[in-house]
């Protein structure tokens, strides 16, 4: 199986959300970066694919150089090669960023399966895979819990209100998923290692202008609630009752 | 100015879009019917807006993928989870609502879906438009799984009882199942103990875990990361149990109690146990 897995390099935001004085990002001097939950999943959900079938995983992502440390993470836990469509740091919205995807994809061997995040976690935007399947003219089933690639079908479960429902799609396809799908491993230091080596292409696309253009971010009113202390340590139980008392959950 | 609007039967959602729709022009409902097919059924709203200046659904799993879809079709730019929008500029939700965003929305027709919870549902008032749909060759539903059942649901409980890092292990969340189980409520947690492997992935609270909207959410060991924070806001009040009394939870919490929660959290379990004699 040839598989392809599309990342994107977001902050680990922790607690709270300081700007830059532009109001264009999040201030990022003291945070790390990683890539989306759901998409750790589908990393994940594509070594093990090729673990069991045999085959090829490329990972690949538009962003900065300095998300060339993702694409080694990925490579890390399983990947066997990554494709950085690299940008000069400034945000791409969602059309431009499929239309890049597009192409880069076409440059390759078809692919079997294309995986996504459902959305992503920073600007969560709902619709670069589904775009991309759309431009490729393959199927695309989204928001999957399950996938169970059985000869040349994916069958892919995905919760709704209560329970799951059932698709059946032809390879190739492109599916967009969600944490839960699998638990991904953590990198081992041989597999930190061996990512140093893996192949990694760098491809510079052309932006398109952007359709949907951040004119600038807010952080929302209405946080920074001042708690009330109920009490230090097992003394507050009474105090803790009287409240959960008088909210009538107790 | 002319507004389709995707509404789904008996979904609040959709009526809130509806009701926001109405501000923006003169609207059409439209619904779906038979097995869900993402592609066909967008082929089939896209058909039916021709000539409209905007296509507006509920910033729902279906809603944002249907449009999602329409956008890729009609290749027009699409602002998911919008919360207001004057001319062509929208505001919409990022980082699960922790972070806004102002963005110029150059479409025609615009493209959007409408944020939950910020706008009053408003009933059809008239007849939804029933659209027809040819679902053959396209990915659709094809069977329904029942849930695993048992216990209260995280994401209808009136009290859910979560527990973090804290918590420090599985057995660790004996005290925060006997709470909950104490309370009629769900157990929760946060990002850290499902990737930790501590708890199955349906009990996580959070942006890529289950958005919850308790009477009461009572969070043990929960550093508060806007991750956790964005599956928790909905909930009426929030009781967090923690060691640090500057964590970035009690930004968020309305009570706080200040220390280990492994003696907290027990006794708490057994004053209940106390006043109900």
């Amino acid at each position: 199986m040839r598989l392809l897995v599309c990342v994107k390099r977001v902050p680990l935001t922790g607690g709270r959300m300081v700007l830059t004085a532009d109001e264009q990002a999040i201030d990022t001097k003291h945070l790390g970066f990683t890539i989306s939950p759901h998409e750790e999943c589908a990393v994940e959900e594509a070594v093990r694919l090729v673990e069991a079938n045999g085959g090829e995983s490329v990972v690949l992502t538009l962003g900065p150089a300095e998300a060339e440390e993702q694409l080694r993470d990925c490579m890390a836990i399983g990947a066997d090669r990554a494709i950085l469509l690299k940008t000069d740091g400034g945000e791409w919205d969602a059309q431009a960023t499929a239309r890049a995807l597009v192409e880069a994809v076409r440059g390759e061997e078809p692919f079997d399966l294309i995986l996504f995040g459902n959305e992503s976690a920073d600007s969560g935007n709902y619709q670069v895979g589904i775009r991309v399947a759309c431009a490729l003219g393959v199927p695309v089933v989204t928001g999957l819990k399950a996938i169970a690639v059985e000869g040349a079908r994916v069958r892919c479960e995905r919760e709704a209100g209560d329970g799951r429902e059932v698709y059946e799609v032809a390879l190739p396809t492109v599916l967009t998923v969600l944490e839960g799908l699998n638990l991904p491993r953590y990198p081992s230091v041989p597999g930190r290692l061996r990512a140093k080596s893996k192949p990694l292409a760098v491809i510079e696309p052309v932006r398109a202008e952007p359709r949907l253009e951040k004119l600038r971010l807010v952080v929302p009113e209405g946080q920074g609630k001042q708690a009330e202390v109920l009490g230090e340590g097992a003394a507050a139980a009474p105090r803790v009752v009287e409240v959960l008392q008088s909210l009538g959950v107790a | 100015m002319s507004v389709v609007v995707f509404v789904e039967e008996g979904d609040e959602l959709s009526l809130q879009a509806l009701a926001f729709a109405r501000t923006l022009g003169e609207t059409r409902a439209v619904s779906l019917d038979g097995p869900y097919a993402p592609a066909a059924w967008a082929a089939a709203i896209s058909a039916a807006a021709e000539g409209a200046d905007s296509i507006v659904a509920a910033g729902s799993d279906r809603g944002n993928e249907l449009l999602a879809h329409v956008a890729a079709r009609l290749d027009q730019p699409f602002a998911a989870n919008v919360t207001r929008i004057e001319g062509d500029v929208v505001t919409r939700i990022r980082w699960g609502g922790s972070l806004l965003e102002e963005a110029r929305l150059h479409g025609s027709p615009r493209i959007l879906t409408v944020a939950p919870h910020v706008h009053e549902a408003e009933a059809p008032g008239a007849p939804v438009d029933l659209l027809p749909v040819d679902v053959a060759d396209t990915p659709r539903v094809l069977d329904h799984v029942a849930p695993a059942g048992g216990g209260v649901s995280l994401r209808d409980a009136k009290v859910v009882v979560s527990g973090g890092r804290g918590v420090g292990s599985t057995e660790g969340f004996a005290i925060i199942e006997e709470l909950a189980g104490l309370l009629g409520g769900a157990v929760g947690c946060s990002r850290v103990v499902t990737s930790a492997g501590w708890r199955p992935h349906t009990d996580q609270v959070g942006q890529t875990g289950t958005k919850i909207s308790p009477d009461l959410y009572i969070a043990c060991g929960i550093s508060g990361a806007t991750q956790h924070i964005a599956g928790c806001k909905g909930a009426k009040k929030i009781l967090a149990i923690n060691d640090d009394p500057e964590a970035p939870i009690m930004a968020s919490a309305d009570y706080a109690v200040i220390g280990d929660l492994h003696e907290i959290v027990p006794a708490i379990s057994a004053e209940l146990r106390k006043a109900r004699g």
